[in-house]
């Protein structure tokens, strides 16, 4: 490998900058037990004394949270100076979660103070009287805030001898969360985190005086129509939940072991678990997350803490969707299609030289008049850095092509430009915290709450705190919008392009203009806008026009690093053009080879059609649902097709079954790697289990081994040398699209444009094997304007048909407000798959027709 | 001096029809209105607070000074919020006021709306009184007519509207911040604070929350002038209110009286306790405040006196018990209340009640123990100060005084039921038979 003489003066994917220190503003001196100490104005007495080492005990305070007040545990005596000046006790003791320290206070904790100390006892003495002693089974037990503190805050014995308050339990608040009323302390935590994290108000508390209670309600009374979860829930006897996303957060907060996951009530003791720091696979977020396991199993995931990503929150498909790691069909050893058509175990060694003869065989067919031939990567959209990077060396060094395509859904050659214009390598260019700070943030093609969790919660902060004023181009307003008290600019599928160019000139945008106009106001664009010609191309002119910083906001986790690793066709490591000679040579010198292939290859489209025209000889695919792309029937043709595939998969899919050659890799469980967010952050995360799986980058450096190229990917350790030394691109960039606005389709008679995006718990198969989560998926519905509704002569509630020539798919209509002749399905409801079905994504024009009469949601 | 009767807000009561637009007219009513019109609003607030009016909800704090704490109009709305909701055991002085005279409020309310610059005035009347609501519609209405409601109020070019709201049957809804939640259409459970309603009231606009009684004392105020409403009652208690006699007592009823008149004064217009028996013990201002017992009966009812003497002038609903009376069977009573309207918030109100509950319960019934004495005492020292808001606070106090005064009693409940102790046929004012039966040995 060559060593550059001058080293790379920016990395690929730079480390995360540590935050700047805002400037301390007004400060504020006290004492805690006499220690003096300085904080800034308006600090809660108990987080001063935090930084000072002193623990006050405490249920309903979180630090997330606006103060409550409501437990009393963190009862201090506090002295004040008054308005003469002079050192006087408050006549009552404080709760120090919703005190704020002013000059000269003196604050006596239960370490100086025996008011303070006695106060303390004697509130935690009347949380235990109605607290049953159920510690051994509570899945609390070991890690529980009450019983921590009662030991160390609390009374030895108790005095009471009277009648417990009992109710019957638990109550299922949705198929996956379960309260134990009789166990509740009634801190609200979870009801203000449901109310102002998720604003998503599932659960609220209910009578009052010692009959207070959390419970739910009833769905049809707060008017979530159509946002019904899946799996049953209506049993209990306060009425039906509803779907919340992030539900699971509740569990996790509450102090004591009231809340409760179906997924994790009682599997396991805290103390049985090994706990390791991860970061969750299933977004482009990067949420640090806790894996706790044991003896070989992952039996539950926390939310890490990360004031710069997640704060503390995640989603539940982060929190609960993990057991497709270790699903009954995941792929332990190598397989070989042998002779029969079957494919069967085989050796490492033995896989390997197969994969390598047929690759090579592919390059270099017997019959020089043999069309299907050369090997493309299809890598598949959920990679690491690091496998990005490998698959991507893969292709260009060991099978010589640029035809390596990490997008595994709709996209376009405008997406592609934009991609290498806007995104490759500028990596924290927009990050969380600038959606704290935007005046105005735009969402183009992006459902936060369904496609990005974190980044919504964090709007939301914002909107609820700062006033950030949030704008979306979309079909319809949908709830999350609502709860970011969101402007919706509505277009028809297809037409988003000519609504970002009214902008600015339009005067009936002319309030969205100056928004976006004011000093730091945002753009955020999804993955989704690959399917609006023009599209793109109109954000970067609107982002020139108006100031406002473009960010891309991608829904799969692997997005990012694909594009910063160089899986285009167009594109080499850290926006290395292809097309740039001078990148090319960049390239090769750091990779030691003689020249970099300069022809721009094929798109995942391109790939596919070429493969079902016989003009492909062999295809290396990564972990790829044929459901995801564009057209999964011609997908399978295509694979059908080809004549050498080989697999490189964690589970059996429809991939394997057409695979010559199938090679198992590590899930990220059993693995170490980096994930990258949307913003460019890495997110690099540890090796949680013991595992033989080797993770694709180890595989991939194998398989170049056995075609006779030295990649020298064979340890996490060596990627990261390789990328550090190969460093960013600070040449020219691709240039930006520039992709007119496609006239919208004419829509006959029965006929809708189609709106569709992917829900958040949907049929993805990285939730499969976990059905409680499934249970609080929003049911599939159709949605459609009234006028729409009463053209096709559907009522409210009853079947819809959406057809095209391949298929056609029936959900319930839900008369939504939203432009007339368009219609929304959600993308990937299970065993409702848009692609699948129709074959067609959102801006096709589909056939509407009343359905049959009674539609039943699928569970 | 015998101190004698005051009858300010009570000089209609016995006119027919008191309720009535015509008669409170004719009675001199809206008078106030009218000369407060003429005035500058911020001379109105002086006069208040010269007049060293001070709340009559039980807290008893200036009322003028209260008006005085909100902040300058920024050109938002501000509001004023009339309490009504009415329902510590043995506080009735408002519901008969509004009965009787709901003008008075209604004239009361616009004088302090326009003196503290509202446009929009809320009055909140306890859920359980339907036929007060009706009236007061009633009362609006007819106010409404007649012009003092509405646009351009008797061509000052003022403008009010006052909207009716009635509680859904919750006492914590008399706390002012849970009634603001309450108003707001959420959960009836107190705020913290600060912010103080003055700053952040209702819809977070700056707001005045006043007692009835309070509101319905400022047009005579405004008419008489300061100086003769501190011509009534004490130097820092000033002017006259309701005193409401209850219980074992001859006459019961409303008595209006400068503050600072007694007990013993108080009983001789009522026809003294009832015959044949003597006191035993009363609360001086409803049941949240510590009860007083025959040795108090020359304590002069003003906020300072009541407070030397180990009380609260609270709302002076004085509840009378003569010697028929158990006193633990009273306190378990009123204990059963707080525990029944705790809001749930906190944790020393809504754990502590329901403990009180039991252990009084057991007392009680004659099987208590001495530890269980100590015991009510300490938990009530556990509440005491450490809840969220008064309730807490209001429900140990007829236990704490109780116990002070009387704990021969709950010592005897160790061993005998209070009902055969202080059988309850006695304390009733008509023969009756009482329901339950005797528990333990003595069944």
């Amino acid at each position: 490998m060559t060593i550059l003489s001058s080293g790379p003066t920016t990395s690929l994917v730079p480390a995360a900058p540590v935050a700047p220190v805002e400037p301390a503003g007004e400060t504020v001196s006290f004492t805690v037990d006499g220690i003096e100490t300085e904080v800034p104005k308006g600090t809660l007495v108990i987080r001063a004394a935090e930084q000072l080492g002193i623990q006050i005990p405490r249920f309903c305070d979180h630090p997330l949270l606006a103060p409550a007040g409501a437990c009393r545990q963190c009862l201090v005596e506090v002295w004040a100076p008054g308005r003469d000046g002079k050192l006087a006790k408050m006549p009552k003791p404080q709760a120090s979660c919703t005190l704020e320290a002013t000059p000269g206070m003196q604050v006596k904790t239960q370490h100086t103070s025996p008011e303070a100390d006695k106060a303390q006892h004697g509130v935690m003495e009347l949380l235990l009287i109605n607290h049953p002693l159920d510690c051994p089974v509570c899945d609390k037990g070991g890690e529980c805030p009450l019983q921590n503190q009662a030991m160390s805050n609390g009374r030895a014995s108790t005095r009471f001898v009277d009648v417990k308050r009992t109710f019957p339990k638990p109550i299922a608040i949705s198929t996956q969360i379960l309260l134990d009323r009789e166990r509740c302390i009634l801190c609200q935590r979870c009801t203000r985190f449901s109310e102002e994290i998720a604003g998503d108000v599932f659960i609220d508390l209910q009578k009052r005086g010692a009959n207070q209670q959390i419970g739910t309600f009833d769905t049809s009374v707060l008017g979530f129509v159509g946002d019904a979860p899946l799996g049953a829930s209506a049993e209990d006897t306060s009425g039906r939940p509803f779907a919340s996303y992030f539900s699971g957060n509740t569990v996790q907060i509450c102090p004591v072991g009231a809340l409760t996951s179906a997924a994790y009530r009682f599997r396991s003791r805290p103390f049985d678990l090994v706990s390791t720091p991860g970061v969750a696979e299933h977004d482009a977020q990067g949420s640090a997350i806790r894996i706790d396991h044991r003896r070989g199993v992952v039996l539950r995931r926390l939310a890490g803490e990360d004031p710069t990503v997640n704060q503390e929150w995640i989603t539940d498909k982060d929190r609960f969707a993990f057991t497709w790691q270790s699903a009954p069909d995941r792929i332990t050893t190598p397989l070989v299609r042998n002779a029969a058509g079957e494919l069967e175990p085989a050796s490492w060694v033995e896989a390997l030289d197969v994969a390598a003869a047929g690759l090579q065989a592919a390059q270099q067919p017997d019959d020089p008049r043999d069309t299907a031939v050369g090997v493309a990567v299809l890598p598949g959209g959920r990679l690491t850095l690091e496998d990005a990077y490998a698959y991507g060396k893969f292709a260009r060094v060991a099978l010589g092509t640029n035809d390596v395509d990490g997008r595994a859904r709709p996209h376009s050659a405008e997406e592609e430009a934009f991609l290498g214009h806007h995104v490759a390598g500028r990596t924290l260019d927009v990050t969380f915290a600038d959606l704290d700070r935007a005046p105005a943030v735009l969402l183009v093609g992006l459902e936060a709450e369904e496609e990005a969790g974190i980044a919504f919660l964090r709007l939301r902060d914002a909107v609820v705190h700062r006033k950030v004023r949030v704008l979306s181009v979309a079909a319809l307003a949908s709830r999350g919008l609502e709860r970011l008290s969101g402007t919706l600019l509505p277009a028809a599928p297809g037409t988003e392009a000519e609504v970002l160019d009214g902008i600015g000139t339009d005067p009936s945008l002319a309030a969205t203009a100056e928004l976006l106009g004011s000093a730091g106001a945002l753009v955020l664009v999804g993955e989704r806008l690959a399917g609006v010609p023009g599209g793109f191309s109109a954000a970067v002119r609107l982002a020139q026009r108006t100031g406002a910083r473009l960010a891309w906001v991608p829904r799969r986790v692997g997005e990012r690093s694909a594009v910063e690793a160089g899986l285009l066709p167009s594109l080499l490591p850290g926006g290395r053009p292809v097309a740039d000679s001078a990148a090319r040579v960049d390239l090769a010198a750091a990779w030691g080879i003689d020249h970099v292939p300069s022809e721009t290859g094929r798109s995942t489209s391109e790939i596919l059609a070429a493969a079902h025209a016989g003009l492909l000889g062999g295809l290396v695919v990564g972990g790829l649902e044929l459901a995801d792309l564009p057209d999964p029937a011609l997908a399978r043709e295509a694979l059908d097709r080809v004549p050498f595939l080989v697999s490189l998969e964690v589970r059996q899919s429809e991939v394997t079954d057409r695979a010559d050659v199938v090679l198992p890799v590590a899930p990220p469980t059993e693995k170490s790697g980096t994930f990258v967010t949307w913003e460019g952050r890495p997110r690099p995360f540890p090796q949680a289990l013991s595992s033989h799986a080797m993770a694709d980058h180890r595989v991939l450096d194998r398989l170049a081994d056995a075609l006779g190229v030295e990649l020298g990917l064979q340890t996490l350790e060596a990627v990261h040398a390789e990328l550090d030394q190969l460093g960013g691109w600070d040449g020219a960039r691709v240039g930006a699209p520039d992709v007119p606005a496609s006239e919208p389709p004419v829509v006959a008679p029965g006929s809708a444009v189609l709106a569709t995006w992917h829900l958040l718990l949907d049929g993805g198969r990285l939730q499969s094997g976990e059905q409680f989560l499934a249970g609080t998926a929003k049911r599939p519905v159709a949605r459609i304007s009234a006028g729409t509704a009463a053209a096709v002569g559907v009522q409210d509630g009853a079947g819809l048909s959406v057809s095209t020539d391949a298929g056609t798919l029936t959900l319930p209509a839900v008369v939504t407000e939203m432009p007339d002749h368009v219609v929304w399905l959600p993308t990937n409801a299970a065993g409702a798959g848009v692609r699948d079905a129709l074959h067609v994504d959102a801006g096709a024009v589909v056939r509407l027709a009343p359905g049959p009469r009674t539609v039943e949601a699928r569970s | 001096m015998a101190t004698t009767l005051t009858p300010v807000l009570t000089d209609t009561w016995d006119a027919d029809r008191s309720w009535s637009l015509a008669t409170y007219e004719d009675a001199g009513g809206y008078r106030g209105l009218r000369r407060a019109l003429g005035m500058q609003a911020g001379d109105v607030v002086t006069m208040v607070k010269d007049s060293g009016l001070r709340g009559r909800g039980g807290a008893g704090f200036p009322t003028g000074m209260k008006w005085g704490f909100l902040p300058a109009p920024d050109g938002g709305p501000r509001y004023l919020v009339v309490n009504a909701d009415e329902s510590e055991p043995g506080t009735c002085k408002d519901t008969p006021l509004m009965m009787a005279s709901p003008q008075l409020l209604i004239e009361g309310m616009i004088i302090t709306s326009y003196a503290i610059g509202c446009h929009h005035a809320f009055l909140y009347v306890r859920g359980e009184i339907l036929h007060v609501y009706r009236r007061l519609l009633h009362a609006i209405e007819e106010a409404r007519a007649a012009g003092y409601l509405g646009t351009d109020i008797l061509g000052s070019g003022f403008d009010l509207e006052i909207t009716l709201h009635s509680g859904a049957g919750a006492y914590i809804c008399g706390e002012e911040t849970a009634l603001l939640d309450s108003l707001e259409g959420l959960r009836g459970q107190p705020r913290l604070k600060p912010p103080f309603p003055a700053v952040a009231g209702l819809y977070a606009r700056p707001t005045v929350v006043n007692n009835v009684e309070s509101i319905a004392s400022v047009p005579s105020i405004v008419q008489g002038g300061s100086d003769w409403f501190k011509s009534m009652g004490t130097e820092r208690s000033s002017g006259y209110g309701l005193f409401s006699l209850s219980g074992h007592v001859t006459r019961p009823g409303q008595y209006e009286a400068p503050l600072g008149i007694t007990l013993r004064e108080l009983l001789e217009m009522a026809g003294g306790i009832r015959e044949g028996h003597q006191l035993k013990f009363w609360t001086p201002g409803g049941s949240s405040t510590p009860i007083f017992t025959a040795e108090h009966l020359d304590v002069p009812l003003d906020y300072e006196s009541v407070g030397a003497a180990g009380s609260m002038l609270g709302t002076r609903a004085l509840q009378i018990f003569d010697e028929t009376t158990s006193v633990v069977r009273a306190v378990t009573r009123w204990t059963e209340f707080y525990k029944h309207e705790s809001c749930g918030k906190c944790t020393p109100c809504r754990e502590g009640t329901y403990w009180l509950t039991q252990v009084l319960q057991r007392i009680e019934a004659g099987q208590g123990t001495l530890a269980d004495i100590d015991l009510l005492l300490d938990l009530c020292d556990n509440i005491l100060g450490k809840a969220f808001c008064a309730l807490g606070d209001g429900a140990t106090s007829p236990i704490t005084s109780a116990v002070q005064y009387f704990r021969d009693e709950f010592v005897a409940g160790t061993h005998t039921p209070a009902d055969v102790l202080f059988p309850p046929e006695h304390s009733s004012l008509f023969s009756y038979t009482p329901k339950h039966t005797l528990v333990g040995v003595h069944a």
